[in-house]
């Protein structure tokens, strides 16, 4: 039932201008999450084509499919792509993959090219997890953490409330700030007692758009104790399927008084774009191309 | 001397009404989102139970999650500490009480006198308190009164690697779809909180005889589950395990004498 | 590289971290762990370094709790087996 609201865009993109027939080399991330996958492809370290889709029941398939949809509007084969690196949630399963390398290590290096070699500090709010990472202008992580034990702050999370409140998960943002006065954020940042402190607001007659406000500072707060656990430097970016919901990323960003970059795309490609671009480094390594 | 102890609970406020160590009567109510409200409810239900008026009671206590909203108490004291009295009230021979309610697991290491030696807290998280089986029973559409016998009915042991409600919900229904049978499923989800549970109940040392108290004391799959863990011959449970919080209130009342 | 291992839920914060810089991928905290929270591994950036296992990361408040009784704390058997000092843990 709650995936009626789950509705995050599947699509795929490639460069007008074909920038994958005057290639060198061609690399290829797939990061197989617990929700979404992405494949992405690069020419010489640039953005060539990419797909993002709802992750299936089976890992191989799923990051097969999100390949081939990346593909296909191109004249590129599978076989043409020189180093592919698997990521994610399910990145042990994908066949085609040269290597597995972490999530982690993949959104520093994604967010660095999405964001520019100032980025300093990654947050990533994927489906069923939150990572907070510290990077170098090089995109490589000299701090990390990651939650993957508790709901809150995931956009698991945020589809519990959405369903609660008979709201579409992309309407979460907007409709959180249409209120006369932002309300104090819930006190649980257990989703489960979330639930019921929201059905209590609710009740005592709280209007549904106050309730997403306040569940959402509550979730803004939390991701910021996360961030603070490694220390905060800017500048500060942010990817994976949650930096597109406006009533967690803007409360947040007032409470670290920073202003996250803009990113040049799809931020939900980050960990696949660090992927490709990592095969680039250990193709290269394996045989400089002349 | 008649004491009153009221356990204004998360989701349910009981109330025990004491006369020399005896309990007279009880009363219960979903707390609902008034606490004083429900707590005049089931007080009103245990002293109509006892045939009393209010002026017969001398003292009147409260603890729980809720006890702040008690205009009427004379006193209030922890729930650990309302634990540990009204659960040696009964029985003389625990030293470690754990209490499972709707929202908070504790350990209490107790005294042979009811004082609280040592406690360990595992709060605000639904995963170690009886939200979890409950929210378990809706996802896998079993009632929860029979979630417990269920779980004795397994054959099988299943993995279960979420720790987390939530993601809980999502792995059982994967179970469920896999054709798991919900036997196995149900004793899965049992070892996974009386772990939990034992875990912490193992930070304050565990020493015979273990008393199981609260709500959750009714679930017998959660009572085999929680034997087996502490690897004790037997944890002894209340006949009614939700009111010791309450009788432990009215103690701590007619020790303030 | 500061690794941490573990997560933050309505109960508390709960992260093991590890200093990659500082470790030297002995594997003297593998052994000496009680509940087999730690394994030595090759990572991303092809450095031998210990790390919490997957098994035991989300649910480190109870894989740690047998070394975190509420009274008389011992020094932790992990910590005390690192020379270098690049084990920490937050609670």
């Amino acid at each position: 039932m709650a995936q009626e609201f789950w509705r995050w865009k599947e699509y795929n993109w490639h460069d007008p201008n074909e920038c994958w027939k005057n290639a060198k080399m061609l690399t290829a991330g797939v990061d197989v999450g617990s929700v979404s996958t992405q494949a992405v492809v690069m020419a010489d370290g640039e953005l060539c084509a990419f797909a993002s889709m709802r992750t299936g029941s089976d890992s191989p398939d799923s990051a097969r499919k999100a390949m081939e949809w990346a593909l296909k509007d191109t004249d590129m084969k599978l076989e043409q792509i020189r180093y592919v690196v698997g990521t994610g949630y399910g990145r042990v399963n994908v066949p085609f993959a040269h290597r597995s390398i972490t999530e982690i290590a993949c959104h520093a290096r994604g967010a660095n090219f999405m964001y520019g070699s100032s980025v300093r500090t990654v947050l990533d709010m994927g489906g069923q997890d939150c990572k907070a990472i510290r990077c170098d202008e090089k995109g490589k992580v000299s701090a990390f953490l990651m939650n993957d034990k508790c709901a809150a702050g995931t956009g698991r999370g945020m589809e519990v409330f959405a369903d609660l409140l008979s709201v579409p998960l992309q309407e979460i943002g907007d409709l959180s700030f249409q209120v006369e006065k932002e309300p104090p954020p819930v006190s649980s940042t257990c989703v489960v007692f979330a639930k019921t402190e929201a059905v209590g607001l609710l009740r005592k007659g709280w209007p549904k758009n106050d309730v997403l406000a306040a569940y959402c500072s509550a979730m803004a707060h939390r991701v910021y104790t996360l961030l603070e656990r490694l220390g905060v430097e800017k500048d500060f970016g942010i990817t994976g399927g949650i930096a597109k919901n406006s009533g967690v990323v803007k409360r947040l960003k007032n409470e670290m008084g920073l202003e996250p970059l803009t990113p040049r795309y799809d931020p939900q490609i980050a960990g696949a774009v660090g992927a490709a671009l990592f095969g680039r480094t250990l193709a290269l390594k394996e045989a400089p191309v002349q | 001397m008649i004491t009153v102890g009221i356990d204004m609970g998360a989701k349910t406020t009981k109330v025990a009404i004491l006369r020399d160590g005896q309990v007279l009567a009880r009363g219960l109510t979903p707390t609902g989102f008034d606490q004083q409200e429900a707590a005049e409810k089931a007080l009103a239900e245990a002293l109509g139970q006892a045939g009393l008026q209010k002026s017969d009671v001398a003292r009147i206590f409260v603890t729980g999650v809720g006890r702040q909203q008690a205009s009427f108490a004379n006193g209030a004291l922890t729930e650990v500490a309302a634990d540990a009295k009204g659960s040696l009230l009964l029985n003389r021979d625990l030293r470690t009480v754990i209490d499972v309610g709707a929202e908070e697991g504790r350990a209490i290491k107790c005294t042979a006198e009811g004082k609280v030696a040592d406690f360990a807290i595992n709060e605000k998280c639904a995963a170690g308190a009886g939200s979890f089986v409950e929210a378990m029973s809706r996802a896998l559409e079993v009632p929860l009164e029979k979630m417990g016998e269920m779980s004795l009915r397994s054959k099988n042991a299943v993995a279960m690697n979420a720790q987390c409600t939530v993601f809980a919900e999502s792995e059982v229904v994967s179970l469920v779809h896999a054709k798991t049978p919900k036997e196995d499923i149900v004793r899965a989800l049992h070892d996974a909180i009386a772990n939990r549970i034992v875990s912490m109940a193992r930070r304050v040392g565990v020493q015979e005889t273990v008393g199981l108290i609260g709500g959750v004391a009714y679930n017998v799959g959660f009572v085999d589950a929680l034997r087996r863990c502490l690897e004790v011959g037997s944890v002894w449970v209340p006949p009614e395990p939700e009111y010791v919080g309450a009788i432990g209130a009215a103690v701590a009342a007619a020790e303030a004498a | 590289m500061i690794a941490n291992y573990g997560y933050k839920d309505g109960s508390g914060e709960y992260f093991i971290a590890v200093d990659t810089d500082l470790c030297n991928g002995c594997g003297d905290c593998v052994p000496r762990c009680p509940g087999g929270v730690f394994e030595i591994i090759l990572n991303d950036y092809d450095e031998k370094v210990a790390a919490v296992t997957d098994a035991q990361r989300r649910k480190l408040k109870y894989s740690c709790a047998p070394c975190k009784p509420v009274s008389d704390r011992p020094v932790l058997p992990c910590v005390a087996a690192c020379k270098p000092e690049a084990i920490r843990h937050s609670w």
